[in-house]
């Protein structure tokens, strides 16, 4: 009975001590950050998992970044604390430049953070693909569009090639395509009046409905740039 | 009270014993390690620190680590446990990546302790020395071509102390990428020095091992200032990454003298001793301890003391000696192809005619016919042997109609139609297409360094068959590459037409006929599971266009180096089941992706350089990060 009597201490104890452990002593990140990479305001569309920018918040110790992927039509969101942050996109991601910051007077931006936060982040992309038109006729995918050279200064790139995807989901782009057709960058003849052609092919279990856009690979970026998905019925 | 006074006795008399020796007290020597300086009076013991810097030697796509093989476009994984490799689309910016800072400082230690020792004798120190620098060359080497440039770290920092916070002092930025290779070939040039020239030292390093490893350091630094320039986005400022173009040429006639000093010593020559049968002579270069005349440096194992498991996991199924362990790797129809016919061209394996009908072949081994030795001698084909027992890879039955008669497990039974007796409809080493693991999914098996001893397919006792990391062969070869690139087209047909000739491909190429693509090729299928390949890859940067994340079907041109490669295929042999037709029992092949296969390889320019970890860079800002990622 004794014995009994020293184990329900020991327990009653336990339990004591356990009921003052809490999961952690601070509350997890509330607040969302989102928003998209845009030009003239209009948003940059990309592949997927392909473009990350970073966050940097100096004054907690050890500095290591946050990466925040950029999604297919060029937003992204981000679960953070409220407070100061820098954002940088790393040399080399995205079919763009970043522009200099006034505040910076760098590639660097400052993000202030309290409670939701809807930012867009501009930058300069070295083409844009404007006015894209798709229709199907005949298990054949038309698109038209027109290209416009936003950089033209020294660091201007000449297009490698443009491409038309097609896709069974809304992820679209080489990974995933069912159906390719592209034309080199040399074969342009008119920027202005750009036509591809693909066929969609037999899908497995059928549907009557494809994914398709335009990209754009550019000389020496690695990062394409792409026209919005569309979805297309026949 | 009793208690007390025994405690104050024992305490008093554990007092005395420590009065005496008060000053010595703490400096007792230990019974249970070894003093830097203990070890260093005898020559044996100062081999055991070294054969560990040895062990420590950083290790991809070894018999230790014989899954890394299948990361690429080389061979697939039959093994359930191992599908996410084909089934993840893009490689990990962190893959590859690599710091080994440690083991560094124990090299830099064992470098410094050696030359502060008094104990051991001339020659022994000299040894020891020159082996302390190989290694130290080796795991710059390492670094440099996973990471670009390094901080060069040659002494063994120490903390000091009284600095408290400030660690500034440790904190090195990194090198530029040239420097690493320039101290990696002259840490060579010193250690080849001071090392024995004798090639019958196989696992220790040897004057051969230092000029071996200078000679592929030097050729890596002339492609990546090369090649370097096809993608200028794989760069950053200083050269930290990236070779200035202009250096290539100084690279490469390194690497070609380098070359020609170690086939001008005439110590190795290429392995010949079964001039009859090529694919045998090949397979047993690999094999044979006993005097190998080309192997330069390996990584040995011994039965009993340390074995691998390469044999016990690759073998084929129906052969294997260990119950349910067997055929990891199997060989994709993208390597298979690419070995040359015997006249020198390239063509994919005639599966199919011009109109699209399947090539009838009496055996399965005839669609072989022609080719390279070094295809029989590296890869298990159906139709072969292995262990002197044949293999037996068959997919199926296939009626004139195109109906398939299989099964879903190894060599299970089904009844073929007109027939009321089930018999065997598949073969006991697959394929077969319900996926299963541990048989071959593409219609090969693994040969090149697959143990034929007893026993050593068994998990107990594994195989002692060495890893060969460098050979005469690829001396050869970057001879052949770099007197290429210099526009000796001579010199190098004349390497290259030595290798050739050892793989049976007896016609010489005319000096005319050495290309990039030619150069790219002979190292594919010479050097395939050598861990050759990736490396190539990212040196010539082709990586990314080879594995570009698109998914293609198989190439029809193995002879050209940029077609996309990104999933492995397969080829599964039919047996024509027509009773009473003359193409009764005849064999054709089909084009198959192993089902598991899912998403296609994407190697991104961030993969050119692997990331240093962020906590790293956080320890030390002086670092820049790799450029893309």
């Amino acid at each position: 009975m004794k014995i009994k009597l020293q184990y329900i201490i020991c327990f009653l104890a336990g339990m004591t001590l356990l009921a003052s452990c809490k999961y952690d002593n601070y509350s997890p990140p509330s607040s969302k950050l989102t928003g998209a990479i845009l030009y003239k305001g209009d948003s940059i569309n990309v592949s997927y998992n392909n473009v990350a920018f970073q966050l940097w918040q100096t004054g907690f110790g050890k500095l290591t970044p946050i990466n925040v992927t950029v999604d297919q039509n060029g937003s992204y969101s981000a679960l953070l604390f409220n407070g100061d942050y820098k954002l940088v996109f790393p040399a080399g991601q995205g079919p763009f430049i970043s522009l200099i910051d006034p505040k910076t007077n760098s590639d660097t931006m400052l993000v202030h953070v309290q409670g939701n936060t809807n930012m867009g982040i501009q930058v300069l992309p070295y083409y844009m693909i404007m006015n894209p038109q798709f229709s199907v006729s005949d298990s054949t995918v038309n698109a038209t569009c027109k290209l416009e050279k936003i950089i033209t200064d020294s660091l201007a790139q000449d297009i490698q090639s443009v491409s038309l995807y097609l896709s069974k989901t809304l992820f679209d782009d080489s990974r995933t395509s069912v159906s390719t057709t592209n034309i080199n960058g040399s074969d342009i003849a008119d920027m202005n009046n750009i036509a591809l052609s693909a066929t969609i092919p037999a899908m497995t279990p059928t549907q009557h409905y494809i994914f398709a856009r335009i990209g754009v690979k550019i000389n020496n970026v690695e990062d394409m740039i792409f026209s919005p998905v569309v979805k297309l019925e026949y | 009270m009793k208690k007390l006074g025994f405690l104050i006795i024992t305490l008093l008399v554990l007092g005395a014993g420590c009065k005496k020796a008060e000053d010595t007290f703490l400096d007792k020597k230990p019974t249970n390690v070894l003093l830097t300086d203990q070890v260093w009076s005898d020559p044996s013991l100062v081999l055991s620190v070294v054969a560990d810097l040895y062990d420590r030697i950083p290790q991809y796509q070894e018999l230790e680590q014989y899954w890394n093989f299948a990361d690429f476009d080389d061979a697939f994984p039959s093994n359930y446990g191992d599908y996410w490799r084909v089934q993840n689309q893009t490689y990990g910016y962190n893959d590859w990546s690599l710091w080994n800072y440690d083991y560094i400082r124990d090299i830099n230690l064992f470098i410094l302790d050696c030359k502060n020792a008094t104990q051991l004798d001339s020659a022994d120190r000299k040894r020891f020395l020159g082996e302390g620098e190989f290694l130290r060359a080796t795991a710059y080497f390492d670094l440099v071509k996973r990471m670009g440039g390094v901080p060069l770290i040659l002494d063994t920092m120490v903390y000091n102390f009284s600095s408290g916070d400030n660690t500034a002092y440790l904190q090195h930025p990194r090198a530029p990428e040239a420097k690493v290779y320039d101290f990696v070939m002259n840490e060579c040039d010193s250690a080849a020095a001071l090392l024995p020239n004798d090639p019958t030292i196989k696992s220790r390093a040897t004057w051969g091992a230092a000029m071996a490893l200078k000679c592929r350091a030097a050729l890596y630094a002339g492609s990546i200032a090369k090649y370097g320039a096809t993608t200028p986005s794989v760069m950053l400022p200083g050269n930290i990454v990236g070779i200035p173009a202009d250096q290539a040429d100084h690279y490469y006639q390194i690497a070609l003298n380098t070359a020609q000093q170690i086939i001008n010593s005439n110590e190795y020559s290429l392995y010949m001793k079964y001039p009859d049968n090529l694919s045998k002579n090949f397979y047993e270069l690999f094999l044979d301890k006993n005097n190998n005349p080309e192997v330069i440096f390996v990584k040995d194992y011994k039965l009993k003391a340390r074995t691998t498991q390469f044999t016990v996991q690759n073998q084929p199924h129906s052969l294997t000696e260990e119950g349910a362990v067997s055929g990891f790797l199997n060989p994709s129809l993208n390597l298979v192809q690419s070995f040359e016919k015997l006249d020198n061209t390239f063509a994919p394996l005639a599966a199919k005619d011009a109109s699209g009908n399947y090539i009838e072949y009496n055996n399965t081994s005839d669609i072989f016919k022609d080719r390279d030795a070094r295809l029989a001698g590296s890869i298990i084909l159906p139709g072969s042997q292995f262990r002197g027992d044949n293999v037996d890879i068959w997919a199926g039955y296939m009626q004139p109609n195109g109906n398939v008669i299989s099964g879903s497990t190894f060599g299970a039974q089904g009844t073929l139609p007109g027939q009321s007796t089930p018999t065997q409809v598949v073969g006991f080493d697959g394929p077969v297409s319900s996926q299963i693991e541990h048989g071959t999914q593409t219609g090969f098996y693994i040969r090149k360094y697959l143990d034929p001893t007893v026993g050593a397919g068994g998990i107990g006792t594994g195989s002692d068959v060495w890893w060969i990391r460098y050979r005469y062969a690829e001396i050869l070869l970057n001879g052949a590459e770099a007197a290429f690139e210099l526009g000796q087209n001579a010199a190098a047909a004349s390497y290259m037409n030595q290798v050739r000739a050892r793989a049976g491909l007896t016609i010489p190429l005319k000096p005319s006929d050495i290309t990039f693509d030619r150069i790219v090729h002979e190292r594919r299928v010479e050097f395939a599971f050598e861990g050759q390949r990736f490396w190539d890859m990212k040196r010539w940067r082709l990586a990314h266009v080879v594995w570009n994340g698109t998914k293609t079907t198989l190439s029809t041109q193995p002879g050209n180096i940029y077609e996309p490669s990104t999933r492995m295929w397969g080829l599964w042999p039919y047996e024509i089941y027509d009773p009473g037709n003359p193409d009764n029992g005849k064999w054709i092949f089909k084009e198959v992706i192993p089902g598991p296969i899912t998403q296609a390889h994407q190697f991104r320019l961030g993969n050119y350089y692997s990331q240093i970890d962020p906590n790293t860079i956080a320890a030390n800002p002086k670092l820049v990060q790799n450029p893309n990622q």
